[in-house]
């Protein structure tokens, strides 16, 4: 087996809904919100159409105080008639001091995400000669040492959930432990989520856990699709539905073009 | 000496074959893109280029100028991945010197401060420090003992950056929302070389911008070159925003060297004013796919 299950197989989840049930990129969107539950006033910083959805979700809802920019150096608050007016620069120099403060939550891509974590979005192969090369480590050493990072997988496969790493991007629980007492402490993965499931670190010495399962999405489906082994409670909730609250913000604040849905398709 | 007014042809006159040459922007943002062209169009070779990556990387990799990038991305923004770069690395065209963004900041700092490095925590734990042998790392003198990676001053023969405006005797200023690290590539090199879309009277550059947007000092700057639309296709807001069309035809022609000789010849076979009169041809004839027929666009 080398696919894993194709994005929203298991389908008792619509793709599309104007109305009633929530799509598998609704409760991914919910899912995504869910990471950064508790943060306070600290930038969020999330990469790709659904975790930005995520993380504004969230500054609408329980996480009000989360700071978030346009995609480059201006914070935007969201405004009481719904637009979203400025409020601070945050430019990429100060970034780089927000996230070695530890006042940031980023939400990267993982071309490779192994056991304990470990990411690769540099590229694929050997790093001398790669066979793929990718955008490179991006800010991904730094920021795994510095703040909490989770990760969103729009397609939950083995090619993705690999043994190995190919090149150590974002560091994982193991890597980090080895390390000063400081960044062992700095040092959180809180969440990843995919197309499948919601997993976190809470395994034995920090590996991989499944946290809850999408609608329809049942553990050997995500098993399969995932190449190593993942711990797993007894019993696996279901990943928490969007409240019709939260489904209104998305699809008629937030997404009314439906771009969630390019993500996953 | 004096602050210079140059050509682009000039600046490059300016640099040798084998230097280390910075590049200011940011991915697909403001960068030096009219100098870029300049250089891939001479006959230098053997660069090693630090750089933010964007298509400043792809055009000089296309042209066979660069023998080390030392970057933490290349990236088109709107493309993720950079197509040339791309190929280069899976050739083995080039050699690299990966590092995480916030190392380079690091590194231009410390070479702009004259320190031989800087200490910080990223990087360490990653494969960054493997495929960096030459990396070392340095333990605190205090009580606190951490160990961190000492990340080594990035020192620049030369720098190249764009801003919005500039008067002639070296001051520049941006406009956009971000001034990226224009200053600390300028401030780590011997020699800097800013283009600008326009030169100004001194007087008149409070008139665009505030104080704080005048980034750039004549103290930092050896020639300016005036060179409008010169970040092309990158972003250079508020003058104008990335041309994602040309973008998307350069990416596709990125795709085989057939492609690429045939954009090769259309754009940058020329100089500097052949090509933007090439670009505005190209603009032109986007203009017609768009416009329904018959409508006046």
């Amino acid at each position: 087996m080398t696919g894993g299950a194709p994005a929203g197989a298991p389908g008792v989840v619509p793709r599309a809904g104007t109305a009633g049930a929530p799509t598998l990129a609704e409760i991914c969107v919910v899912a995504c919100a869910e990471a950064w539950r508790g943060d306070g006033a600290i930038l969020a910083s999330p990469m790709g159409i659904i975790p930005s959805l995520g993380a504004r979700l969230a500054q609408l809802t329980f996480e009000p105080d989360l700071m978030l920019t346009d995609g480059e150096a201006t914070v935007l608050a969201p405004d009481a008639d719904g637009s979203r007016v400025a409020e601070g620069w945050v430019p990429f120099r100060e970034v780089f001091t927000v996230l070695a403060a530890g006042k940031r939550h980023i939400m990267m891509g993982a071309s490779q995400l192994d056991q304990f974590g470990n990411q690769n979005i540099s590229c694929i192969g050997d790093w001398s000669r790669p066979k793929t090369q990718l955008i490179g480590v991006r800010g991904a050493p730094g920021n795994t040492v510095n703040h909490p990072v989770s990760y969103w997988v729009p397609r939950h496969t083995r090619r993705v959930f690999v043994d190995q790493v190919d090149m150590v991007s974002g560091i994982g629980y193991k890597r980090a432990a080895a390390l000063s007492p400081a960044i062992a402490g700095f040092h959180e993965l809180r969440l990843v989520v995919t197309n499948l499931a919601v997993l976190d670190f809470g395994g034995p010495d920090h590996s991989m856990r499944l946290r809850s399962l999408h609608p329809g999405v049942s553990v050997s489906d995500v098993a399969d699709a995932t190449g190593f082994v993942l711990a797993s409670p007894l019993q696996v909730p279901q990943t928490r539905l969007p409240t019709v609250a939260e489904l209104t913000i998305i699809r008629e604040q937030l997404d009314p073009d439906s771009r969630r849905d390019v993500e996953l398709s | 000496m004096p602050v210079a007014v140059m050509t682009p042809g000039q600046v490059v006159a300016e640099l040798r074959p084998g230097m280390t040459i910075g590049i200011g922007g940011f991915g697909s943002r403001r960068k030096p893109m009219a100098l870029v062209r300049a250089i891939a169009a001479s006959d230098l070779s053997g660069l090693t280029v630090v750089s933010y990556g964007g298509p400043d990387v792809g055009l000089l990799i296309a042209a066979g100028k660069i023998r080390r990038l030392v970057t933490g991305f290349v990236t088109l923004d709107s493309i993720p991945l950079e197509p040339q770069f791309r190929h280069a690395r899976q050739t083995g065209a080039i050699e690299l010197t990966e590092l995480d963004e916030g190392m380079l900041h690091w590194g231009l700092l410390a070479a702009a401060h004259r320190l031989p490095f800087l200490p910080m925590r990223a990087g360490l734990g990653s494969d960054v420090m493997r495929v960096n042998a030459q990396i070392r790392t340095v333990r605190s003198p205090y009580a606190d003992g951490e160990e961190f990676a000492a990340v080594p001053a990035l020192r620049l023969d030369a720098a190249l950056v764009h801003m919005n405006r500039a008067d002639k005797r070296g001051n520049g200023q941006y406009l956009g929302p971000d001034p990226y690290f224009d200053d600390l590539f300028c401030r780590a090199a011997d020699r800097a070389f800013m283009s600008c879309e326009r030169i100004v009277p001194t007087g008149e550059l409070l008139a665009a911008g505030p104080v704080q947007s005048l980034l750039i000092n004549r103290s930092m700057v050896h020639g300016i070159a005036e060179t409008p639309n010169g970040a092309h296709f990158t972003s250079c807001v508020p003058d104008y925003g990335r041309d994602e069309a040309f973008q998307a035809a350069y990416a596709a022609a990125s795709a085989s060297s057939e492609f690429w000789q045939q954009f090769h010849e259309t754009f940058l076979a020329g100089n500097e004013a052949d090509y933007q009169a090439a670009v505005a041809r190209f603009a032109a004839g986007e203009g017609e796919r768009r416009a329904p027929a018959g409508v006046p666009s």
